[in-house]
């Protein structure tokens, strides 16, 4: 029998029930009268701060006030109307750092409103109801072409909808999404709400979704630029950064957003197999997605090793907390120098670190940490940048509301230099961009 | 631990809290309990006349929630006991017998004329009872056919039911008064006028408490329809208090007896009622939310604060009463301003709200959310401190004698200075 003391990288480490429970929704959506005691306890503030924390603006203490009175369908349109990816962002914006950061009672007694349950209990509302609460513009007969059927590109597709254009929408990969798809951990979004979600924000109507067009591939922004009247490019990072260090090429060493995405797109998790002693490189929300996963799956040992102290870590306090829950072991200020093996991964070695004079360097003391499963997650690139787009720190350059350097160009998303790899975020820059776009065709 | 004993009108109970006239106490079986949980006494819900009436079949109670489901008042159109009177009159007989140390007092209902008291009440005195309360305040049902509020929103009829039972039997009489009224006072005076010993207050306020808005018809729905109910709870303690406060300070009716009712809650509810000129207090809407364990928190709860402030129960009774007056009455030269503590500030934002939309625009908003009163526009009214979440983070402070009021140019004075002696005042007196 298979279990997480079985070397190698293997499947079923435990049991399907097991494996269901891991994986089911890690913070179940409030009942109506738990929605109800939560949203009492927001105070309803003047010129409310987490408004100002939500990259997507949402007014907040409106919505709140909405469900206190009975209406979760009318607080979903509140926040609709400012992210139409607002489901998702209930489940996965890291609140912690943006509304409930801010929230007053968080500053007053350490406990926020749950700003992100409520949102999620007033978006589920109306979902699930299967209505779309909004209805298109007459047409324009203008055309926008988008790159990447993301949160950027989806927000974006959306609004440009609303205000009467019709909208083709390019991904690269099989399914619409994007990170929300293929990104982000399974538990923050199971049941497939990602695709439903992508299925409810179409209804809209005029967006029409080709699948398996990737930039540079299938399509060109010269071709798309000759046929559409403008172009929103949020095709977010296809790169991976490498750890450049001998041996990362053997077998059992990966990326991380490969091995996310392999576990997003797997119907039976009991199939999908894992790393008996599994070592994540890297300190951010992928590494901590892919740390907490592995150990979902049955990993015995599971280590996320971070080159910098632990205050650099660009994953939450609330987010590593839980991958410690959880049994992810955490080493920080330590480098990767090797990874050994004789053809498969037997152990990483690694450098501790300080931060000095001339940056990080290593301190000259190394160890070794067993493992048959490396997962790289030390950032992503910007691959395959168009001709003609100037590019600023490794991405599309853009001023104001995603304007590229080319005419009829926009962009948004973590492809360019303002994305902070972050769902909300790439929905406020791509129904921006929208607006901007939608103003422009409308001169 | 002070003592609680309570003498009221002669009745005497282990403490000042009985169970007012209603559901809770409708049957022995439910007073037995109550008495076990060391309840004080009771007023037996209320007794009529045979045949006995029939209550609705559908539901008799309608809620209005704060926070959490919180009861903060309910409302009923339930009906006096429905049960025979011989039933009533033997289990009240039993239980007084079984539990002597207690208050029963007997609520009663019967037409407004002598014959139909003069059949009841020796009824009730062969059960050994304490005394009766008449029973002329609640609003729904009973209204309709002549008694209850029908008789309570008319002193003449007060006056005259009240004699009519002080003539006919040797119990203390008790008048249960409506708030359904003008003004408290006028039902008051008749009552003593007929020789009541005491009066209680309040009944229940007329309300509707909610339209459903499928239906559209009032909660509780019976069968499409609704009907006004009695209205009760915590919700309606501000209107008791000073309906209580009136009749204790009222130069007719100062001195008599007032057992204090209405949305008792907890201790602090009932220590307010006593300050302010009730001898007891009578609960039932807490009862009925909490069950009947809550005696345990306002029989503690009011003896320790007795004991903090080394007062007897004599003491408290009646303490707030001389500091009730009339507005024309209040100092205009206390003067304070709001202060906003910068450290407690949780940045809400909601005093501003408040003093800039629906005031006087006396609090500032500066960079950083930080929030600071204008004192040149506070009037002192105290809404930011309403509004603040933050329990004493805003609070008023007194202005000194001799400083200059910001707001008026004027300087403060340290003497009384009110309405009767204002210039503005056409009918103002001069000063002495």
């Amino acid at each position: 029998m298979t279990t997480p003391q079985t070397p190698g990288i293997v499947p079923g480490r435990l049991s399907p029930e097991t494996i269901a429970e891991n994986f089911s929704d890690l913070a179940p959506r409030f009942d109506p009268h738990e929605a109800l005691v939560a949203a009492d306890r927001c105070y309803f503030c003047h010129d409310a701060p987490c408004i100002a924390a939500c990259p997507t603006e949402i007014d907040i203490p409106l919505f709140i006030r909405q469900i206190q009175a009975g209406q979760p369908e009318a607080a979903a349109r509140t926040i609709f109307d400012q992210n139409i990816l607002g489901g998702m962002c209930a489940r996965v914006c890291p609140t912690e750092t943006l509304c409930e950061g801010a929230c007053v009672r968080e500053m007053a007694e350490g406990k926020p409103v749950e700003i992100g349950r409520l949102q999620r209990y007033a978006t589920d509302s109306l979902m699930e109801a299967g209505v779309h609460p909004f209805a298109r513009a007459a047409a324009t007969g203008k055309r926008v072409g988008v790159v990447g059927a993301g949160p950027a590109g989806l927000a974006c597709a959306h609004r440009l909808a609303l205000h009467g254009h019709d909208v083709v929408v390019f991904e690269a990969r099989e399914k619409p999404g994007g990170l929300d798809e293929y990104g982000i951990a399974a538990y923050k979004t199971p049941d497939d709400f990602a695709q439903d979600e992508v299925e409810w924000l179409l209804k809209i109507g005029g967006i029409e979704v080709r699948t398996g067009q990737a930039l540079g591939r299938d399509i060109t922004l010269e071709g798309l630029r000759a046929e559409f009247d403008a172009v929103f490019l949020g095709m977010g990072l296809g790169g991976v950064n490498a750890l450049r260090v001998p041996g990362e090429e053997k077998d059992g060493a990966r990326d991380a957003v490969d091995f996310i995405a392999e576990l997003r797109q797997t119907a039976d998790l009991t199939t999908l197999p894992v790393g008996r002693d599994v070592v994540v490189i890297g300190g951010g929300m992928t590494a901590v997605d892919a740390a907490v996963q592995s150990r979902l799956l049955g990993a015995e040992r599971v280590t996320m090793v971070y080159r910098r102290g632990r205050e650099k870590m660009s994953a939450s306090d609330y987010e590593i907390e839980h991958a410690q829950t959880e049994g992810v072991t955490l080493i920080v200020n330590a480098m990767p120098v090797a990874v050994h093996g004789n053809g498969a991964v037997r152990e990483v070695e690694f450098a501790y670190t300080a931060e000095g004079p001339e940056g990080l360097q290593p301190t000259g003391e190394t160890f070794r940490i067993r493992a048959d499963q490396v997962f790289k997650a030390i950032g992503q690139r910007l691959a395959g940048v168009p001709e003609g787009l100037e590019v600023a720190g490794g991405k599309i350059a853009v001023t104001g509301a995603g304007r590229t350097s080319l005419s009829g160009v926009w962009a948004g998303g973590d492809c360019t230099a303002g994305g902070e790899d972050l769902t909300v975020t790439a929905v406020a820059q791509g129904r921006d961009a929208a607006e901007d776009i939608h103003a422009a065709l409308s001169a | 631990m002070a003592n609680l004993a309570s003498d009221f009108l002669g009745i005497r109970s282990p403490n000042p809290f009985w169970l007012a006239s209603a559901p809770p106490t409708d049957k022995e079986y439910n007073v037995v309990r109550a008495f076990r949980a060391g309840w004080g006494g009771v007023v037996w819900k209320t007794l009529g006349l045979d045949p006995h009436i029939v209550n609705v079949n559908g539901p008799r109670y309608g809620v209005v929630y704060g926070a959490d489901r919180r009861v903060l008042g309910l409302n009923n159109i339930e009906l006096i006991t429905d049960r025979p009177l011989d039933v009533n009159l033997r289990e009240i007989k039993q239980v007084k017998r079984d539990w002597p140390d207690r208050a029963m007092v007997v609520s009663l209902m019967v037409p407004c004329d002598e014959e139909s008291w003069k059949t009841i009440l020796p009824m009730v005195e062969e059960t050994g009872a304490d005394g009766i309360e008449l029973n002329f305040g609640c609003p729904h049902g009973m209204s309709e056919r002549g008694m209850g509020s029908a008789v309570g929103q008319v002193p003449e009829y007060i006056e005259m039911v009240a004699r009519w039972c002080k003539m006919h039997t040797r119990m203390p009489v008790i008048v249960k008064l409506t708030p359904n009224i003008t003004d408290i006072r006028y039902p008051a005076r008749a009552a003593f006028a007929g020789g009541a010993d005491a009066v209680s207050l309040i009944n229940t306020v007329s309300s509707i408490t909610s339209v459903n808005l499928e239906t559209f018809s009032p909660e509780p729905s019976i069968d499409g329809k609704g009907s006004h109910g009695g209205y009760c709870g915590p919700a309606v303690k501000p209107i008791a208090l000073n309906m209580v406060a009136e009749i204790a300070r009222d130069p007719e009716t100062c001195a008599r007896p007032i057992s204090g009712i209405g949305g008792v809650t907890t201790w602090r509810d009932a220590a307010e009622f006593l300050a302010l000129g009730a001898s007891n207090v009578q609960v039932c809407t807490a009862a009925m939310t909490y069950g009947f364990g809550i005696i345990k928190e306002l029989t503690a709860g009011l003896s320790l604060y007795l004991d903090q402030k080394g007062m007897a129960l004599s003491d408290l009774v009646g303490r707030a009463v001389p500091n009730v007056t009339d507005w024309q009455y209040l100092n205009l030269n206390y003067v304070t301003k709001a202060r906003i503590d910068q450290d407690a500030c949780i940045q809400c934002g909601r005093c501003y709200a408040a003093c800039e939309d629906t005031s006087h625009q006396a609090i500032a908003m500066k960079p950083g959310r930080v929030f600071e009163v204008i004192d040149e526009e506070c009037v002192a009214c105290n809404l930011c401190v309403n509004v603040c979440p933050v329990e004493n983070c805003i609070t008023m402070e007194r202005l000194p004698a001799g400083t200059v009021d910001p707001r008026t140019g004027v300087v403060v004075s340290d003497a009384h200075g009110d309405w009767t002696s204002h210039p503005n005042n056409p009918m103002a007196r001069a000063a002495e």
